[in-house]
């Protein structure tokens, strides 16, 4: 009697769906992935159990570390617009070319003044830059109250919004630096803002 | 004879001079697996770090006070930030407090505990809730000021407020020893 054969099939598996796929999610992550900021100064931020998201959009951050202040404010639109608006306030006249270089830069934190010769530089000359933070006291001339005043209203232009500002402050900084920020923030009547942290879980 | 002849070797009468097919199949597990490795790698470095906010409502500063209604001191708990992560709380005014000023750590064995045990007691005495006071010294830092305000979300307490501090606590933050 004849043993019964059983066909032998193939072990290999057509791999060109699954590769695909693969393919098309790494795609999605990666398009979709921000890049990350990179600040001028560290600052590790405290935690909390706070769970609100940050806003993507009509967002400004205030970076407080070692004790100076960065500015930013998200969306090339209305960077370009608040440096028009800062430029009409400290009388410099930015060139298009200039605004342009503005609406890449990620954080400001060198002094308005300064700024003209800062745009100047290659983005990798910048980063080698002592950058000492936007001014901030309790006179007129406090820088911070400015950029941030001028952002206000740029966001009012361009999208109609209100602008939603946040400190990213260091753990490690003393309240004072904190005080005057908040101090700035309330001079514009500001008395609503947001801190960033990171996410804890609570110890019961 | 039916087989179409795939063997470009042996030739074999005028027959014409086939070049040999090779498989047009690539093997792509290797390639599968890069891809797969790369997007663990993605997802894994993008939506793990997202920071949160956390709101914080200031005090209205230079509003003409109005309709401002006093505030009965059994009510209101003060908590000064010191240095070294420590907290002074009392109940009352500083210059009469209800309570001796306590020092105290964060976490649910310090701060937390004193939080929930005064409100519940606020409550249960007045029927509203405790107002609290925050009033950093000039020795504290960003981490304390955040982590009240977070031991304040975790006890659900609406009524509290960042004040300047005054002399009067500072010597009380200077005879404790953590200013």
């Amino acid at each position: 009697m004849p043993r019964v054969k059983v066909p032998r099939k193939s072990t290999a598996i057509d791999m060109t769906a699954m590769c695909d796929v693969a393919f098309l999610l790494l795609t999605f992550f990666i398009l979709s992935a921000k890049p990350k900021t990179q600040d001028p100064v560290h600052a590790d931020i405290p935690a909390s159990t706070s769970i609100q998201a940050l806003p993507e959009n009509d967002f400004s951050t205030i970076l407080v570390a070692q004790g100076k202040a960065f500015f930013s404010v998200e969306g090339a639109e209305i960077r370009m617009e608040t440096l028009k608006g800062m430029g009409d306030q400290y009388k410099i006249a930015f060139t298009p070319e200039e605004l342009k270089q503005f609406a890449a830069l990620e954080t400001v934190g060198v002094p308005i003044a300064n700024l003209k010769q800062f745009l100047a530089l290659s983005p990798k000359e910048r980063s080698s830059v002592q950058q000492n933070g936007v001014q901030v006291d309790t006179t007129d001339n406090n820088e911070l109250y400015w950029w941030i005043k001028n952002a206000r209203k740029a966001d009012i232009v361009v999208h109609n919004k209100e602008l939603r500002i946040a400190i990213k402050g260091d753990s490690k900084e003393e309240y004072p630096t904190i005080a005057k920020i908040i101090a700035t923030l309330q001079k514009q009547k500001v008395n609503k803002f947001g801190l960033i942290t990171s996410l804890k879980t609570v110890t019961k | 004879m039916a087989e179409l002849d795939t063997s470009g070797g042996g030739k074999k009468g005028g027959g014409k001079v086939r070049s040999k097919k090779s498989s047009t199949r690539v093997d792509l597990t290797a390639m599968v697996d890069l891809a797969f490795l790369l997007i663990t790698f993605f997802i894994l470095t993008t939506t793990l770090q997202k920071p949160k906010a956390m709101d914080l409502v200031m005090p209205d500063k230079d509003e003409k006070t109005k309709n401002q209604l006093p505030v009965p001191e059994t009510r209101t708990m003060t908590i000064l930030l010191g240095s070294k992560n420590k907290v002074e709380w009392y109940m009352g005014m500083p210059s009469k407090p209800l309570t001796a000023p306590t020092v105290e750590g964060f976490g649910k064995t310090g701060i937390r505990k004193t939080l929930l045990e005064k409100g519940q007691e606020v409550l249960a005495r007045s029927g509203k809730d405790m107002i609290v006071l925050i009033k950093p010294s000039s020795k504290s830092t960003y981490y304390d000021m955040v982590t009240i305000m977070d031991e304040l979300n975790i006890v659900n307490n609406q009524s509290r407020a960042i004040v300047d501090i005054s002399p009067v606590e500072i010597d009380l933050l200077k005879r404790d020893n953590i200013y």
